[in-house]
């Protein structure tokens, strides 16, 4: 594929941030947790790219906005590989990855049908955490029940 | 903790759990005190539980308290669909102090995050019921005088029975060997064992309760419900062996007790009633000074 061609594929953008790496079945989980359905910014977004390290990929481009680490990480359960570009003046300011965050809150389901968050309007709070065989985990604030990560539905 | 709610027993630190049962030895000396004359208890219960209610209610009517509420949802606006926080919100404007059993996991902790006066749970689905967590660990220390190093058996439903996870999680404070009996499909789910991992004590797995008998300074009994089981003839198999009858508690230690929830059905069998081992009903019993001490010290009155 030419440099030319590339470029036709994904636009560049004078300032904003690139999501890059995104497993690319999850691209529009990425924009929903991001809330990138609901912003007046513009967006571009591919999925089904070529990627040498993945086969394939997804990429996210989002212009006029910089995201804070907190916001950013929410990514990180269901993009755990995705790099953060930076772009300022159309050059590359500061390239950073993702890290599971210690918290999440409102962005996934409990697994707990009984769970209060089930069943009336409350948002849903959870302690990450690692069990014994290393499997990530989601502890609810309420029920105290454990999501494990295959369960884990996003809202 | 004055004005703190108490949702699930690991909000308490070890020095608060010990200051209530302190509190509640007090109580036992003198339980009718009016030292909450002109407060309002109100006793939310979404769902019946009689024992519970009646021993927070007998509790805070004991000091002097007026108790208001209701026994079950049926006869309130719940049947007309209002939610949690509104009927929390409605009454915390009656009331000082809420004690609430509802049927969904971790409704307790979402009304005491809503509520302006403190709550109590007195039981959220399958998920805590603190108050029957330091009426065990009062009955624990009161009959072996301490609740450090001893040798606490398990024995029956340790999967679902959420006694059983609060009071483990509880005990890893003091030190305690945990033996834990009951039927394969049926064992302490990981989530519990964690803490006893944590915490670095000890713990024993069985499938056949007689030989820990001997072994054990409290023999906590637990009810398997036929329900459990999706094969009706496996829970034949097993709820028989895990019945207790009179004849095995000849090797017991002199200060072995047996406690037990309650209800019980079949699992402790009435021949152990008389045997001075049996302490499920004083343990009960207990319920209401515990009950006491946690409101006299959430209303801030001791």
């Amino acid at each position: 594929m030419s440099d030319k061609r590339k470029e036709l594929i994904v636009s560049a953008i004078s300032n904003g941030t690139v999501i890059d790496h995104i497993p690319t079945e999850t691209v529009f989980q990425v924009i929903k947790i991001l809330g990138l359905d609901k912003t007046k910014n513009q967006v571009y977004f591919g999925t089904n790219l070529e990627s040498k390290k993945f086969g394939s990929k997804g990429i996210i481009k989002i212009s006029g906005k910089y995201f804070e680490h907190e916001e950013i990480n929410k990514i990180a359960l269901v993009a755990p590989s995705a790099t953060l570009i930076e772009i300022r003046d159309y050059e590359v300011s500061k390239k950073s990855t993702v890290h599971i965050p210690e918290k999440v809150d409102k962005i996934v389901k409990c697994f707990n049908p009984n769970c209060i968050t089930n069943k009336e309007d409350v948002s849903t709070r959870f302690d990450v955490f690692y069990d014994d065989n290393n499997n990530l985990k989601l502890a609810c604030h309420y029920c105290e029940k454990n999501t494990s990560k295959e369960n884990i539905v996003f809202i | 903790m004055k004005n703190r709610s108490l949702v699930s027993i690991n909000d308490y630190s070890k020095e608060e759990i010990i200051r209530i049962l302190d509190l509640a030895e007090e109580f036992e000396k003198q339980p009718r005190q009016e030292i909450l004359k002109g407060r309002v208890v109100a006793s939310l219960f979404f769902e019946p539980s009689t024992r519970t209610r009646l021993s927070f209610e007998s509790a805070a009517q004991q000091l002097g308290a007026s108790v208001i509420g209701f026994s079950s949802a049926a006869t309130t606006s719940v049947q007309k669909g209002e939610t949690l926080k509104d009927t929390i919100l409605t009454v915390s404007n009656y009331s000082d102090l809420i004690v609430m059993r509802h049927p969904v996991d971790g409704s307790a902790r979402y009304a005491s995050e809503v509520a302006p006066v403190p709550i109590i749970n007195a039981g959220d689905g399958a998920n805590q019921h603190p108050t029957q967590c330091l009426l065990d660990l009062y009955s624990i220390r009161k009959t072996q005088g301490t609740l450090d190093n001893l040798d606490i058996t398990f024995v029956g439903d340790l999967k679902y029975g959420r006694t059983v996870h609060s009071l483990t999680m509880a005990l890893c404070h003091f030190n305690t060997r945990f033996h834990l009996v009951s039927p394969v499909e049926l064992k302490l789910p990981s989530a519990v064992k964690r803490h006893i991992k944590d915490a670095q004590l000890h713990y024993e797995q069985y499938t056949d309760m007689s030989e820990v008998i001997p072994k054990s300074d409290i023999l906590y009994m637990t009810r398997i419900q036929r329900e459990r089981f999706p094969d009706p003839l496996e829970y034949e198999r097993v709820k028989n062996s895990y019945n207790l009858v009179n004849a095995m508690l000849v090797d017991g230690k002199s200060n072995l007790k047996i406690l037990h929830p309650l209800p019980r059905v079949n699992e402790i069998s009435t021949d152990v009633d008389s045997n001075p081992m049996a302490y499920y009903f004083q343990q009960a019993l207990n319920g209401i000074y515990v009950r006491q001490a946690l409101m006299a010290s959430i209303l801030g009155f001791k």
